[in-house]
C-alpha cells in the first residue's frame, strides 16, 4: 500500500471552509428550520416532523409538483427534437456557421429577468408583436387570463431561451464525428434518415445525454422567467415548484413549512441526478467495456 | 469490375483559379489507365495528393477539370452510390449499434436487396474474410483488424464493385496482424480478379503488395511501374529517392562532351546521350543505386586502374548480410554496399560505380540512354551528333 500524506488535508482545508460556510452551514440554518416552530425570536418550540408532514398533504404542493413534472416533460420533449433538427441544419464552416453560432449564443446571454420581461410584452395582446399578430389572425389569445395561453407562452419563452444551449452542445457533438464516416457512409449508398440514424444519433448519444440532464435539472428550478411573466398565474396554472416555494417562504412567511419543503425539493433533485448521473455511466459503460476487450 | 481511365484528370480543392492567379493544384492534371483486375499501390508522401486522386476515383471529390471513365463510360459527374466502388478508410469505419452482420448487410439494404439475397451474400463474405463466427456480435466491441476487415467486407459485399480503393487500410493494426491481413487482401484478389488500389507512405508496404507502384510527389504522378522498375529505372530523382534503403545516390554533375564531371571525379560516358541530356534540362545528376558500385580496400594495380577513384569513407556499417559505407565521392556524400566480409584499410577506398548502372538525370528526369546502346559508355565516336531534344 502506499503511504497515505496525511499533510493533502490541509491544501483541501480552505476549500472545506468556503463549502461549509456558503452551502453545509445555510442547509442547517433550513434544517433547523423545517423541525421547530419560531413564534418570536425568543420563543420558539420544536415539532419534530409536524412542518413535513402539513406540507406533503398540500394539495397545492401536490399541483405544483404535478406541472413541474408535466412542465419539464414537454421541456424535453419540445427542445432536444428540436436541438438536433437547428444542430443538423447549421452550417458546418465558413462565416456561415460562426454567424448562426452568435445568433443561437444569444438568447443564453440575456439575463432571465429581462428574458421574462421581453415576453410580457412580446406575448401581450394590446401591444405586444405576437400577441397583436395573434389576436389579428383571430385567435383569442390571452396569456394573463387564460390558463392555457398562460402555458403555451411560458413554454415557447423555454424553447426560445434555452433550445439554443441544446443546439450547440448537438453541433460540437456533430462536428467531432470524422469525416470519414459520412464518406463510408456515401459510398454505402445510405440515405439521409440512414446517416442521421446509424452515424449521428448514435455519436451524439453522449451529449445528447448531457443536455437532458441539464435541461431537466434546470427546467425543474425554473422560477425567474415564468414569475416575471406570469407571476405563476392566472390562478395556479404557472405557479412551478421553486415560485410555490418562495410564496411559502416570503409571501406569507411559512418558515417552517418553507424550509421543510425546500428539504424535500432539494432530495427530489438530489435523487433525480443521482438516477440520471448513473444512467449516464450505464449508458458509456459498454464503450468502455469493448474498448477494455480490444487488444 | 472495370477498367479506370483518368483523362486530363486534375483536382483544386479551392477550385479553379481566376483570372491572373494561379491553380492550386492538389492533384495536377494528368491522364492515366488502371487496368481490370489490377493490383496498384500508390506511393508517396503525407500531402503528395494519394487520398485526393483515391477520391476523385471514388466520387467523394469532383475533378475540377478531366473526365474519368469506367470501361469507357464517363462516371465523372456520378456520385459514389452510382459508381459502385468500395473505399477502406485509414481509420475503421462502423456502423457502431449494428451487429456485424447489419455492419456487412448495410450497403446491400441501401440498394434494396431482399432480405435472403443479404443473408447468402452476407455468409459468403463473412467466410471470404473469416468473420463468420462474429457475425452476431456488436461490430464495436472487436478489435482494430477485425474491425477493418469488416469495412473492407462492406465494399466487398457488392456484388458490381468496379474497384477495392484502400486507404492506408493498415495504419491503426498490429505488426504482426498487418502481415496477415495483407496476405488476406492479396487472396482475395487472387479469387475475386477486383481492381486494388492501395495507398500507401510505406514502401515495403508498396513494393510487397503490387503488381505495380504508382509513385506521387507534390500532386503530381511520378512514374508508374514494377517494383523491379522503379527500383532498377527510377524515371525521376524523387523516385530513386524514395525507392531502396537508402534511396538512390545522386551527384550534381556538369557535362562536357565525352564525360561527367564532378569536382574532383570525371567519368566518361556517351557523347549522343550527354547530348540528349543537355538538351533535356539545366541542371543535372549522376544517380547510381548503393549495389551499383565496387569498392575496394586498396587500390589495384591494373588496366582497369584508371576507373577505380579513392572516396573517403565517412560511415561505416556491416549489416550482416553486407556492409553499408558512406563515402565523400565527387563532392557528394553517397551511399555504397558492400560485401559482408568488407573492411576499409584506412580513411579511403576505392570505387568503381557499373558505367552499365549509372543513370543521367536533368532538372529531376530520367534522361534515356540510346536505344540498344545500354553498354557503350567510354567510347562513342559518335560526338556531336543531332541532338534532337527528344528527351522528356
Amino acid at each position: 500500500m502506499k503511504p497515505v500524506n496525511q499533510k493533502a488535508w490541509l491544501m483541501v482545508l480552505p476549500v472545506l471552509l468556503c463549502v461549509a460556510f456558503s452551502a453545509v452551514l445555510p442547509l442547517m440554518t433550513v434544517v433547523n428550520y423545517s423541525v421547530q416552530d419560531i413564534l418570536s425570536p425568543t420563543q420558539k418550540v420544536f415539532v419534530g416532523l409536524e412542518w413535513f408532514r402539513e406540507v406533503m398533504q398540500d394539495p397545492d404542493l401536490h399541483g405544483a409538483l404535478l406541472r413541474q413534472l408535466i412542465f419539464s416533460a414537454c421541456v424535453l420533449l419540445l427542445q432536444v427534437p428540436l436541438g438536433i433538427a437547428v444542430a443538423l441544419a447549421m452550417p458546418a464552416q465558413g462565416w456561415r456557421a460562426s454567424l448562426t453560432l452568435v445568433l443561437l449564443a444569444l438568447p443564453l446571454l440575456v439575463p432571465w429577468n429581462v428574458v421574462g420581461t421581453v415576453w410580457q410584452i412580446f406575448a401581450r395582446e394590446d401591444i405586444g408583436l405576437m400577441g397583436q399578430l395573434l389576436a389579428r389572425a383571430g385567435f383569442d389569445y390571452n396569456y394573463a387570463s387564460d390558463a392555457n395561453d398562460a402555458w403555451g407562452t411560458v413554454l415557447l419563452m423555454d424553447v426560445w431561451h434555452w433550445t439554443p444551449l441544446v443546439s450547440l452542445l448537438c453541433y460540437a457533438g456533430l462536428r467531432a464525428i470524422p469525416e470519414a464516416y459520412y464518406q463510408a457512409a456515401r459510398i454505402d449508398g445510405a440515405s439521409k434518415l440512414a446517416v442521421f440514424r446509424h452515424i449521428q444519433l448514435p455519436k451524439l448519444r453522449g451529449v445528447l445525454l448531457i443536455a437532458v440532464l441539464l435541461r431537466l435539472m434546470d427546467s425543474f428550478m425554473i422560477y425567474t422567467e415564468p414569475f416575471v411573466l406570469t407571476g405563476g398565474g392566472p390562478g395556479n396554472s404557472t405557479t412551478f415548484l421553486s415560485q410555490y416555494l418562495t410564496q411559502k417562504a416570503v409571501g406569507q412567511f411559512d418558515l417552517g413549512p418553507a424550509a421543510a419543503f425546500s428539504l424535500v425539493y432539494f432530495l427530489i433533485i438530489l435523487v433525480m441526478c443521482f438516477v440520471l448521473f448513473n444512467f449516464l455511466k450505464a449508458a458509456e459503460a459498454p464503450a468502455d467495456a469493448t474498448k477494455g476487450n480490444a487488444p | 469490375m472495370a477498367r479506370i481511365e483518368l483523362v486530363d484528370v486534375g483536382h483544386a480543392y479551392g477550385g479553379a483559379a481566376k483570372a491572373g492567379t494561379e491553380t492550386r493544384w492538389a492533384l495536377r492534371p494528368m491522364t492515366m489507365t488502371w487496368r481490370d483486375g489490377g493490383a496498384y499501390a500508390l506511393l508517396g508522401p503525407s500531402g503528395c495528393g494519394k487520398t485526393t486522386l483515391l477520391n476523385l476515383i471514388s466520387g467523394l471529390l469532383t475533378p475540377t477539370q478531366g473526365r474519368i471513365l469506367f470501361d469507357g463510360k464517363d462516371i465523372t459527374q456520378l456520385g459514389p452510390r452510382e459508381r459502385n466502388i468500395a473505399q477502406v478508410f485509414q481509420f475503421p469505419v462502423l456502423y457502431d449499434t449494428m451487429t456485424v452482420f447489419d455492419n456487412l448487410a448495410f450497403p446491400l439494404r441501401n440498394r434494396g436487396w431482399k432480405e435472403a439475397a443479404v443473408r447468402t451474400r452476407v455468409s459468403e463474405v463473412a467466410e471470404l474474410l473469416d468473420l463468420a463466427g462474429d457475425l452476431k456480435r456488436r461490430a464495436r466491441g472487436l478489435p482494430p483488424d477485425a474491425q477493418q476487415k469488416i469495412s473492407l467486407g462492406r465494399g466487398l459485399v457488392r456484388t458490381d464493385v468496379a474497384a477495392v480503393l484502400l486507404d492506408e487500410p493498415l495504419t491503426v493494426i498490429d505488426p504482426h496482424l498487418k502481415w496477415l491481413l495483407r496476405r488476406k487482401l492479396k487472396q482475395i484478389h487472387q479469387q475475386l480478379k477486383v481492381s486494388l488500389i492501395y495507398v500507401t507512405h510505406d514502401q515495403v508496404e508498396a513494393l510487397t503488395f503490387a503488381e505495380e507502384v504508382v509513385v506521387m510527389n507534390h500532386g503530381e504522378v511520378l512514374q508508374v511501374g514494377t517494383p523491379q522498375a522503379l527500383y532498377e529505372a527510377p524515371e525521376h530523382t524523387f523516385v530513386g529517392h524514395f525507392i531502396g534503403s537508402p534511396g538512390m545516390n545522386f551527384l550534381p554533375c556538369q557535362l562536357g562532351a565525352n564525360e561527367v564531371r564532378m569536382s574532383d571525379v570525371t567519368l566518361p560516358m556517351d557523347a549522343e546521350w550527354l547530348a540528349r541530356a543537355a538538351a533535356a534540362g539545366t541542371e543535372y545528376q549522376l544517380g547510381f543505386r548503393p549495389d551499383a558500385a565496387e569498392v575496394l580496400a586498396a587500390p589495384i594495380a591494373s588496366a582497369a586502374g584508371a576507373a577505380w577513384q579513392p572516396a573517403r569513407v565517412q560511415a561505416f556499417q556491416p549489416m550482416g548480410t553486407h556492409s553499408l559505407l558512406q563515402l565523400g565521392f565527387g563532392g557528394s556524400s553517397v551511399w555504397v554496399r558492400a560485401a559482408a566480409a568488407f573492411q576499409p584499410a584506412g580513411d579511403h577506398v576505392w570505387l568503381r560505380p557499373l558505367p552499365a548502372k549509372l543513370a543521367l538525370f536533368a532538372d529531376q528526369r530520367l534522361v534515356p540512354r540510346g536505344a540498344g546502346e545500354m553498354l557503350a559508355v567510354a567510347n562513342s565516336a559518335a560526338a556531336g551528333t543531332s541532338a534532337s531534344g527528344a528527351a522528356p
